[in-house]
């Protein structure tokens, strides 16, 4: 097929973005998180018609009102299952979920987790800026211990989720992670999260620039970048630093340790393998950074191939329609013991 | 030797047992070859909400009341002729419904001092004289099905469970019951299971055998068929005519159906019984919780096809705030809510008609829709397609009420003419609709419906959410004018539903100056007290809303012409509530919530009163 045939080729940005007024706070960083989509999307292959953004409520679930695309803002948290209906009804449609720290973590943990084990297909992309911004400044599931906001005057007590460890453990076959200071490893988080079938969670670190500046700062400054981000690579050796100095290793108990490259020898590092059917390895690097404050992996954890929840619907749909023939409503209504009356 | 055979116009039977003694089954086969046979019948199926409870205490008794009769007839009858105990703890727990005069067959092996204890019983009611008033039967049923089940050899403790078999011989025996359906049946149930199919079958032949040769009873009774309407019968219980319905309302608006729902008694059969008809394109998802569930059916009617969840009381509550978004959204949705005993998890498998004012008024915000109720358990066949009509048409999510009686009690119904079903279809929105752009809220100005645009159709993307929309364009806007404008208007399409729906019906032949209103599954008891009051020369008339958001457009005119209007209702008067708001009348109200229907005794009783006032 042409790229003519689709049209999908000669789609632009512009194809992509609806004529409402962005109205998100002034250096948000949900603005270069929606830049990245627009600009990825005519590469996807896929017209905006056949496109649904499906978001909750949240500063970052504006979103699909800004997209030139089928869309529907939600209610707080219940993105992921009014997505899942979408995709149940069509599985034709490209459905992305676009979700927060609190939208995802919180009031809607349920219906994340679930329409992860599942294995629906849709992309799902959690910004996580680990406070509640939309009601102006209070502790969300992923803020630190101890943090001081308007709801927690002498700090929370809540311990925070990571995102990653809860969607491995609610079965995800696929997880990533990026982050919004960065155009390029958004988009080919995003391309390969839009390639995978079935449920694709992708957590992006997002700056609240208003209620939680600089939360990312210490690992997403241009200079601590090099230090603080541990790219994972499909295939490659863990390394990270400046100059590859430090690695990621597996300790005796199976959990992923930093070390110097020069302490253990090449060798050591662990070898990034994100197809492992298990998720053992990919949780064990989750783990590495409780909180963006040392260094942290960043790409995909995960991506394996389980079967997809509306493929399985489809297929008994049609398996059904095989065996009984398609439906016929007098059949139906005429069915267990009949009588006549005369 | 053979007996001479009574004729009776009418019985109800009611069997009952311990929750694992297999009185719902026998209830069933009852029920079904008395259809086959012609009588005109209805059941109530009455069963504790845990699973086993204790067996022989009062707590884990379980029910089933039969009606049949050679006329149609309206309820499962308001007290039992005969009740068939097979302990001591179904005989205490049912007996203060039996009226003194009438048969009790009890299992008289089961009357030891350990069940009697167990029931409460501080002496044997069988020997104490407390069943004097009662016509008694006692019949060792364990001992009989273990002499009649040796032969098979089975276990005695298996063999004992084959006991409900007896029963249902010993009965099919004494109101004349065609043999040959239930022995198929057992085949056919039982087959994979040679031993308990053998012992099921010696239980009920010996069943049959022992009414014939025991000296206990005089004769049996005949209850001749039915003169019904012509036409093709079957028995269809509330909860199977629902899911009918909306396999047919699927096919009638061409739109494939979405069942989203979590398992909640006593709506979880609509599940079972959708999730079978794949074929029809029907997808059934059984979603993490409510929430999710309806959320399901949100999604499915963005994309284009007929998203409808079901639930209960419970389950309501939790939609509700969905509910919201879906009348924001405008798109078509079906709520089923198969009311029960509230608040809270209230009583999970008896009947109630108390979520009334949470479906017409529960949410937040202005948020009106539609609210339509079955009143008969085939009639749910109807009310499922004409709310998948009106969500359809209007694009607007509908609550269908049901209730827990309605959804279990059987009754015949007349099939009606697969061919005949009108097309309740509409167009998607395939064109821009306004100066070359697509205006997803710019409406139909007979309906005031909005477009359906779907994903997959060019040119028509849009945004919608629950943020107020401007009217027109869809976008958002806060604009304290066009709030107020979109609020009026969404109220205005649903009030001009009440142009779209028959006239309330009035049945009146005697021109009555008291009228009964009633809603949902109270209108057989209310049409039996009817037929009993006319019997004896009162003029009485009956009006029943299907509609009850918004009411049909000639009703507060019907209220103004009767002197006095009673509302019976197993609430504490929440339609009464509504009438008088809505139209400023007085109107009596009577209520009931014991989990049960009322008596058409009941109500018979407190129109006469009226009337003789």
């Amino acid at each position: 097929m042409s790229p003519d045939d689709t049209g999908a080729a000669t789609l632009s940005r512009k194809d992509f973005q609806s004529d409402q007024e962005v109205r998100w706070c002034p250096g948000c960083g949900d603005y270069s998180v929606l830049t990245a989509v627009q600009l990825l999307m005519p590469d996807l292959g896929v017209k905006p018609e056949d496109t649904v953004f499906v978001s909750g409520i949240g500063c970052s679930s504006r979103f699909p009102y800004y997209m030139n695309t089928y869309g529907i803002h939600s209610i707080h948290g219940r993105a992921p299952a009014i997505a899942t209906g979408v995709a149940l009804a069509r599985p034709d449609l490209s459905v992305w979920v676009i979700t927060g720290d609190g939208d995802g973590l919180s009031i809607g943990g349920n219906h994340l987790i679930h329409s992860l084990r599942r294995n629906v297909n849709l992309t799902i992309l959690l910004f996580n800026n680990q406070i509640y911004g939309l009601t102006k400044g209070q502790y969300s599931p992923t803020s630190e211990v101890g943090k001081v906001t308007k709801s927690s005057p002498f700090g929370s007590l809540d311990y925070p989720f990571n995102p990653i460890s809860v969607a491995l453990g609610a079965e995800a076959t696929f997880v990533a992670r990026t982050h919004d200071m960065d155009r390029k490893h958004m988009q080919e988080t995003f391309r390969r999260a839009h390639e995978h079938r079935g449920s694709a969670f992708v957590e992006i670190y997002q700056n609240c620039n208003v209620f939680n500046d600089g939360a990312f700062e210490q690992i997403l400054a241009k200079e601590k970048r090099p230090e603080m981000l541990i790219e994972l690579r499909h295939g490659e050796p863990i390394r990270f630093g400046p100059d590859g100095s430090h690695g990621v290793v597996l300790n005796e108990f199976g959990e992923a340790e930093v070390v110097d490259v020069a302490d253990v020898g090449e060798d050591a590092l662990l070898v990034h393998d994100d197809s492992r059917p298990d998720p053992s390895l990919a949780f064990a690097l989750s783990r590495l950074a409780d909180q963006p404050t040392t260094p942290t992996p960043v790409g995909v954890f995960r991506a394996v191939h389980r079967p997809v929840y509306e493929d399985l619907a489809q297929q008994q749909l049609a398996s059904a329609q095989e065996r009984s023939g398609p439906g016929d409503l007098r059949t139906l209504i005429e069915s267990g013991s009949v009588w006549e009356v005369g | 030797m053979a007996k001479t055979i009574e004729q009776r116009e009418q019985v109800v039977i009611r069997f009952a047992g311990d929750s694992g003694d297999g009185m719902q089954l026998v209830g069933d086969r009852i029920t079904d070859v008395s259809a086959v046979f012609g009588n005109d019948l209805a059941t109530l199926p009455n069963f504790p909400a845990e699973i086993r409870a204790p067996a022989g205490t009062i707590a884990g008794v379980s029910s089933f009341q039969v009606h049949f009769a050679d006329f149609d007839i309206l309820t499962p009858g308001d007290v039992p002729n005969l009740l068939v105990a097979m302990n001591p703890a179904a005989l205490k727990a049912n007996l203060g419904d039996v009226p003194p005069g009438a048969s009790i067959i009890a299992n008289v092996d089961s009357f030891e001092d350990r069940n009697l204890e167990k029931a409460g019983y501080a002496a044997n009611p069988l020997e104490d004289g407390t069943l004097e008033p009662y016509r008694v039967y006692p019949v060792p049923m364990t001992s009989l099905t273990l002499e009649a089940t040796k032969e098979v050899g089975a276990k005695p403790r298996d063999a004992e469970r084959s006991k409900n078999f007896f029963a249902l011989g010993l009965i099919s025996w004494m109101y004349t019951r065609p043999v040959d359906p239930t022995v198929d049946w057992i085949e056919e149930r039982f087959g994979s299971k040679a031993m308990v199919r053998d012992a099921n079958l010696a239980a009920f032949k010996a069943g049959y055998h022992f009414g014939e040769t025991a000296e206990l009873f005089d004769h049996p009774f005949e209850i001749q068929p039915a003169q019904l309407a012509p036409g093709k019968y079957r028995n269809i219980t509330g909860n199977l005519a629902l899911a009918f319905g909306l396999i047919a309302a699927s096919q009638q608006s061409k739109l494939p159906i979405v069942y989203a729902s979590y398992p909640i008694t006593p709506a979880s059969d609509i599940l079972h019984e959708l999730s079978k008809h794949k074929n029809f394109g029907v997808r059934t998802a059984q979603a993490e919780d409510e929430i999710g569930a309806i959320g399901m059916a949100v999604g499915a009617a963005f994309a284009g096809q007929l998203g409808v969840t079901a639930t209960s009381g419970p389950g309501l509550d939790l939609k509700a705030e969905t509910l919201g978004l879906a009348v924001s959204l405008e798109l078509p949705l079906v709520l089923v809510d198969v009311q029960r005993g509230g608040p809270s998890t209230g009583l999970p498998t008896k009947t109630e008609q108390s979520d009334l004012l949470l479906a017409v008024y529960g949410r937040h915000g202005e948020a009106p829709l539609p609210v339509i109720a079955a009143s008969s358990p085939s009639g749910c066949f109807d009310a499922a397609f004409e709310a998948v009509r009106i969500a359809v048409k209007y694009r607007t999510p509908v609550i269908l009420l049901s209730d827990g009686y309605l959804a279990n009690s059987a009754e015949p119904w007349r099939l009606p003419d697969a061919d005949g079903f009108p097309d309740i279809s509409i167009p998607f929105a395939t064109e821009p609709n306004h100066d070359g752009e697509f205006w997803p809220y710019l409406r139909d100005p007979e309906t005031l419906a909005r477009p359906w645009a779907i994903p997959g159709t060019p040119g028509l993307m849009h945004r919608i959410g629950g943020l107020e929309k401007a009217d027109g364009t869809g976008n958002v806007d806060y604009e304290p004018a066009n709030h107020d404008f979109m609020v009026r208007i969404r109220a205005a399409k649903i009030a001009g539903i009440a142009n779209d729906i028959p006239p309330v019906e009035v049945d009146d032949p005697d021109d009555a100056s008291v009228l009964v209103l009633g809603w949902g599954s109270t209108w057989g008891q209310i049409k039996a007290a009817l037929r009993h009051l006319r019997e004896s020369g009162k003029a009485v008339a009956h009006a029943h809303v299907m509609h009850l958001n918004p009411f049909p457009a000639n009703l507060g005119e019907v209220l103004g012409r009767y002197e006095q209007v009673l509302i019976p209702e197993m609430n504490l008067g929440q339609l009464a509530r509504l009438v008088r708001a809505e139209f400023l009348v007085g109107v009596v109200s009577m209520t009931q919530v014991k989990g049960i229907p009322f008596k058409a005794s009941e109500i018979q009783a407190k129109i006469l009163e009226m009337i003789d006032s």
